[in-house]
């Protein structure tokens, strides 16, 4: 008889319960439901932290300054400077840092008792952050190279028979407008939803089975509420992981837009002049020599 | 005679069996990257570093396409 089961079975969690119906301004744009809260919250906490390390920095690092001098020094060599090199990618470190940060914050808040769901649950963070990632690597490409120069490199990779474009360029025009920031937002998304359901799967089955059922059944109770604490490590690694992801990703869009460091780099001294003219002899050094 | 058609009956979610089908495939390309990223390193023990960095950025262009089949589950 599965009806009678499934009648009387566990208060599964829904994806109807991320859209929680009870918002503070109800009816108006500005309305704020829990998760929106959250967001705010999470916002002021980010904020919190990093003025105060900010305004407390002495040549001497505290504790707390370490750990967060730790965080950013982390994303700049193993995120910035992997994947853009030193020379170009200063400018970008403090976009990957607010990436990182806000986002493994904002995924952080599913593990925190109160708040119970990940600020980035509902698709319009994601969406954001993904469009502002978006707005970066377009904007470093027309930077470097000029509109029609990056279309050109985006659009008509070299050594491709001609015939191939006509297959080639919608493809590529869709994966730069649309599809890198679609799967950027997909896998943000759908990753805390994902997350939020088995965790509330994991405790609405305990719940189920120890107070709703016999002697007989009590005991599974034991390993679903086993598997929610697994599960709540296992999501604490995927919000680090996914903010991690988000960020590789963002440098690694953006190296694709900006001018390859290695094509400028050593043998062509041309080439290493106008560079050194351009920014300069220290940088231009370290530039060829990150790149060999 | 017989009345074929009540035979059998699926009921709940059929788009979860969907779902289910859809991360066969990303399952086992995730596999072999972890797979190859893992032989990489036992090879080049010192590139575990780089390796696990793209094994990362691998993974997470395959799970797109298992999410995918997650986010159509959800569609009625």
């Amino acid at each position: 008889m599965p009806e009678l089961l499934l009648a009387s079975g566990p208060d599964f969690p829904s994806v109807s319960e991320l859209l929680p119906n009870a918002p503070l301004f109800h009816g108006t744009v500005f309305a704020i439901n829990s998760i929106i809260l959250i967001r705010l919250v999470a916002t002021a906490l980010i904020l919190l932290i990093m003025c105060v390390a900010a305004a407390r920095a002495k040549v001497v690092p505290g504790r707390f300054q370490s750990a967060v001098e730790w965080v950013i020094d982390f994303l700049r060599s193993s995120i910035v400077y992997e994947f853009l090199g030193e020379a170009q990618g200063e400018r970008y470190t403090n976009l990957i840092v607010t990436l990182f940060v806000s986002i493994f914050l904002f995924n952080f808040c599913e593990n925190i008792p109160g708040a119970n769901v990940a600020a980035d649950t509902t698709i319009a963070m994601p969406l954001i952050l993904a469009i502002w990632s978006l707005i970066n690597y377009w904007a470093a490409g027309i930077r470097t190279k000029g509109l029609w120069k990056f279309l050109k490199d985006e659009l008509l990779p070299k050594g491709v028979p001609w015939p191939i474009y006509i297959l080639l360029v919608p493809i590529n025009l869709l994966e730069i407008i649309i599809i890198r920031p679609f799967s950027l937002t997909i896998r943000l998304f759908i990753n805390m939803v994902a997350g939020y359901l088995l965790v509330g799967l994991c405790f609405a089955a305990t719940q189920w089975f120890f107070f709703s059922t016999g002697w007989d059944l009590k005991w599974i109770g034991v390993f679903s509420l086993l598997g929610g604490f697994v599960m709540t490590c296992f999501e604490m690694m995927v919000d680090a992981i996914q903010a991690y992801i988000f960020s590789v990703l963002t440098a690694a869009y953006i190296m694709l837009s900006i001018p390859d460091s290695s094509e400028v780099g050593a043998g062509d001294p041309v080439k290493v002049a106008k560079l050194q003219a351009k920014i300069g002899p220290n940088k231009a050094k370290s530039l060829s020599k990150v790149k060999g | 005679m017989l009345d074929v058609t009540t035979l059998a009956a699926v009921t709940g979610s059929v788009s979860v069996i969907g779902y289910g089908l859809a991360a066969i495939g990303p399952g086992i390309g995730m596999g072999m990257i972890a797979g190859k990223a893992i032989e990489g390193t036992a090879r080049q023990p010192e590139l575990g570093g780089r390796l696990m960095v793209l094994m990362l950025l691998g993974i997470a262009f395959v799970e797109v396409i298992a999410l995918l089949g997650f986010v159509l589950a959800f569609i009625q």
